[in-house]
């Protein structure tokens, strides 16, 4: 038989984009060589957050975290869902301007967030440490925990009549089919590569490169904190540079524990941790939350962020290859984005009203003979 | 966080790891021994240390201490900050050690399975109920079933009996075919304790069944009794105590902390013991179970070799011969038999620190899958208990362990290290 759509990867990106196409009736086949959710998306702290670095991130985020909230009663306990909402924390009178200048960006895709004044921070987070300068409240931004949501999506692919294929790897693509490892074929109309960082296994010419991350989880039974906490230097460090950098981001898990994020680097490409991260890691952290010293780690890890040159993230057709489509390349807020992704994907690919702008996600961007493809 | 140095560094003072660094030293190397626990002698020879109970303890025991290795006791190894460099956590913080070559002699532990009940308090592993009563834990006039499998079985009930609990019954689920054929092997093999146990229980009348095993385990608040399976018949039984244990599995985690290769959940080595990596050996039960004297053999070949002496003598090679055979019927006539897969109910906890259920792991892919999906194995012991036995029930590879191996206070990740002994630093 031949598939309406097949899709490559079982991330949280893919569970999405299948549950969304086979909700629009299309005859859905995901393939995922390991298990569901099992790479980056298993990595990930699942802080559903809106950013704001350029305008078609705030579009993309701000949109997904809605489709979140309109999600959220449906998704099952174990996945975590939480409003926690995000604060961020400006060390000193520049970073406060900064917050409000991110507020303003934030109002104009429709996000609220408040100015918090030293006195208020120190009500809203006891444990923070003293001397902070403020910072900007969005009480709409969440957290989830992704591979169980992104196992979630999958089962409602299926539930609309998808298939859902674990432990089987796609070797190739070909024209208007897949070439599985175990020698198979499976024909399709359309090909939707989400296979995360894998990309280029499969598509030589795609610029995703993977950027690593370590993240630390503590016992439980911390001081409160409330909100997912994360320096207002974040965006300089998540998007500055090719170097390596990291930066204040806690979440608060529903368990007790707290999870510390986050460094970044492209320079190691092995999965293992790395002591000196793991010490500028909690260093940071320490530093914005003093009574750290005194806890538990309980487990390190490591993860990949599929990351484009321009640190956007890749979603529709792949001009190169008629019939294949990209969603991939989301680097630090797949988990947030996929919904989006699926949403502008889908309406891409069914030709329906776009939710907002394609034109800054277009592969295109980045296709051997981008002018050709514009132009075409 | 004090940090030393030295040539050979063995992980583990049980049997092994005292042989490994006693031959080390004997062969002109540095070695320096670290162990959890706060006295060399591992599981067999617990207690031990200061009034050794049989001629193999007190000869190891009275060598170890004659010998210059230095040893450290009441530290974890939880993480390898580099190729070479050991991080250790105890009551007292951690220590980072230095060393060219490493030995690690880590054991094994007691696999658990899960029945209906087995959360209950007054269900113990079989060995961690010996090692309560070892120290000092009061078991007399208490009704105990010893139940599960395997040789252990039968010194728990002899310790338990010695501290005056009254053992009903040692229920082996293995076949008495296959148990007759093993204990013919006694006879040739170096397995003396098992004989020694077998004997004195016999002679205190306990009852021993094969092919019997716990289906369940009641009681409210507490065990009350347990249902058994002997042969084709049901018994309940009614008791204070269940010791169970379905054998014991190789401690693996540093292994595949540092990438060596692993072959049926234990470490691949050659003849020198050496594992997959350069410069790291395993000796003793990590390499697959086979009791004390594979444990011993096996620490002093390590021992030697990663003090580069590598010629084994025809003795040793021989002892060796010999202890595998044991180790071979071990494992052959203790197979788990069937049935035992299937006594969980649904609502059975098979992941005790995340309170996962049978069935909601039973419907995943993968160790890695039920971790993701349901938390299984996220605990504190990341998995060394329910893992075992989701290898037996389905069939699942060991997932990788996340460092560090045993929770760490976070400045353990932050100290700087000061050298503890400068004077041996090059
Ligand atoms: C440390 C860290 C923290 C993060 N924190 C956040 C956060 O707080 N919020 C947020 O929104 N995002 C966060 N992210 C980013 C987010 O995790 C990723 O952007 C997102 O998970 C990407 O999802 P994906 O589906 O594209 O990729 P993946 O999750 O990597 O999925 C790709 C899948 O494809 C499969 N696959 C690969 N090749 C093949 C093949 N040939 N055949 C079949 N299957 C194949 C893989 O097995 C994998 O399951 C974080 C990332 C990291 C590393
Ligand atoms: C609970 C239990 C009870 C047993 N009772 C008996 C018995 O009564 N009779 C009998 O013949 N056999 C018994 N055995 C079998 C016994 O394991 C072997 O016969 C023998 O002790 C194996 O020797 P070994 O040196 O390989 O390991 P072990 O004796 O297990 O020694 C391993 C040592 O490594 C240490 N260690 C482990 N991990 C770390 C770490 N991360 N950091 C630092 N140190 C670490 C442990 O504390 C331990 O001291 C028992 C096994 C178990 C699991």
């Amino acid at each position: 038989m031949t598939h309406d759509a097949i899709i490559v990867g079982g991330g949280i990106v893919g569970c999405a984009i299948a549950e969304r196409l086979a909700r629009a009736g299309l005859a859905v086949c995901l393939l995922e060589r390991d298990v569901l959710g099992g790479a980056a998306t298993a990595a990930s702290m699942g802080h559903l957050v809106v950013l704001d670095d350029d305008t078609a991130e705030l579009s993309l985020s701000a949109y997904s975290c809605a489709r979140w909230r309109e999600l959220a009663p449906q998704l099952p306990a174990t996945a975590e869902y939480r409003r926690t909402g995000t604060l961020w924390i400006a060390r000193d009178a520049a970073e406060m301007d900064e917050a409000a200048r991110k507020r303003e960006r934030l109002a104009s895709a429709g996000v609220d967030g408040e100015l918090v004044s030293p006195a208020q921070l120190a009500l809203l987070e006891p444990a923070l440490a003293p001397g902070l300068a403020g910072g900007l409240r969005v009480v709409a931004d969440a957290v989830v925990y992704p591979p169980v949501a992104a196992a979630w999506l999958a089962r409602r692919a299926v539930a609309a009549g998808a298939q859902v294929r674990c432990g089987v790897e796609v070797r190739a693509i070909g024209d208007g089919d897949v070439l599985l490892a175990d020698g198979g074929r499976l024909r399709a109309r359309h090909v939707i590569v989400a296979n995360g960082c894998a990309v280029p296994e499969l598509l030589a010419g795609v610029p995703v490169r993977k950027r690593k991350g370590h993240l630390l989880i503590t016992t439980r039974a911390q001081p409160a904190v409330n909100h997912q906490l994360v320096e207002l230097g974040y965006m300089q460090s998540a998007h500055g540079g090719d170097g390596e950098s990291v930066a204040f981001n806690v979440q608060p898990r529903p368990t007790g524990q707290l999870l510390l994020g986050s460094t970044r680097q492209f320079d190691d490409l092995g999965c293992g941790v790395a002591p000196r991260l793991l010490r500028r890691l909690v260093a940071r952290a320490q530093e914005f939350l003093p009574a750290l010293e005194r806890m538990t780690a309980l487990r390190a890890w490591t993860g990949f962020r599929p990351t484009t040159p321009d640190h956007r993230p890749l979603i529709g057709a792949w001009p190169a290859r008629p019939g294949v489509w990209l969603a991939c390349g989301h680097e630090g807020l797949g988990v947030t984005t996929a919904l989006g992704t699926a949403d502008l994907l889908a309406a891409q690919l069914l030709d329906l009203p776009l939710p907002f702008d394609a034109r800054p996600y277009a592969p295109a961007r980045f296709a051997p003979d981008a002018e050709l493809a514009h132009a075409g | 966080m004090r940090e030393l140095r030295t040539e050979i560094l063995v992980i583990g003072a049980g049997p092994a790891g005292i042989a490994a660094a006693v031959s080390a030293e004997r062969a002109g190397a540095r070695a320096l021994l670290v162990d959890m626990q706060s006295e060399p002698g591992g599981q067999v020879w617990r207690g031990q240390w200061d009034k050794p109970t049989n001629r193999q303890s007190r000869r190891w025991i009275a060598a170890l201490r004659q010998s210059p290795v230095e040893c450290r006791y009441g530290l974890r190894l939880v993480d390898f900050a580099a190729p070479g460099l050991a991080v250790f956590d105890g009551p007292d913080g951690s220590l980072r050690v230095r060393c060219e070559r490493l030995v690690v002699a880590t054991g094994a532990r007691e696999r658990l399975l899960p029945f209906p009940g087995w959360t209950l308090p007054g269900v113990f592993g079989a060995g961690g109920l010996q090692v309560l009563v070892k120290n000092g834990w009061p078991v007399a006039g208490k009704r105990v079933v010893v139940a599960g499998s395997g040789p252990l079985l039968l010194a728990a009930a002899s310790s338990l009996r010695a501290a005056g609990a009254q053992v009903l019954l040692v229920a082996e689920q293995a076949a008495a075919a296959d148990l007759a054929r093993f204990a013919a092997r006694l006879a040739s093999h170096p397995a003396k304790l098992v004989q020694a146990a077998a004997l004195r229980l016999r002679l205190a009348g306990v009852p021993y069944r094969s092919s019997a095993w716990v289906e369940r385990a009641d009681g409210d608040e507490q065990l009350r009794s347990v249902r058994l399976r002997i042969g084709r018949y049901s018994e309940r039984l009614d008791c204070d105590a269940l010791a169970v244990g379905f054998g014991l599995v190789p401690n693996i985690e540093i292994a595949q902390l540092l990438g060596c290769t692993l072959a049926d959940g234990a470490v691949v080595v050659d003849e020198q013991q050496h594992s997959s990596v350069a410069g790291i050996y395993f000796a003793g039960e990590a390499c697959g179970i086979g009791g004390v004297d594979q444990a011993l053999i096996q620490g002093e070949i390590a021992g030697r070799a990663a003090a580069g002496s590598a010629r084994l003598s025809f003795g040793l090679r021989r002892a060796r011969a010999r202890s595998e055979r044991f180790a071979r019927a071990l494992d052959r006539h203790f197979t788990l038999r069937d049935e035992l897969r299937h006594l969980a109910a649904a609502d059975t906890v098979l992941c005790r620190c995340e309170n996962v259920g049978y069935g909601a792991a039973q419907v995943c892919r993968s160790q890695r899958d039920a971790r993701l999906q349901t938390r299984l194995g996220m605990g504190h012991c990341q998995g060394r208990v329910c893992g075992a036995a989701c290898a037996f029930l389905f069939g699942w590879d060991a997932a990788t362990p996340r460092p560090p191996l045993a929770p760490v206070p976070l400045s353990c990740f932050t100290a700087s290290p000061t050298e503890e002994n400068p004077q041996e630093s090059p």
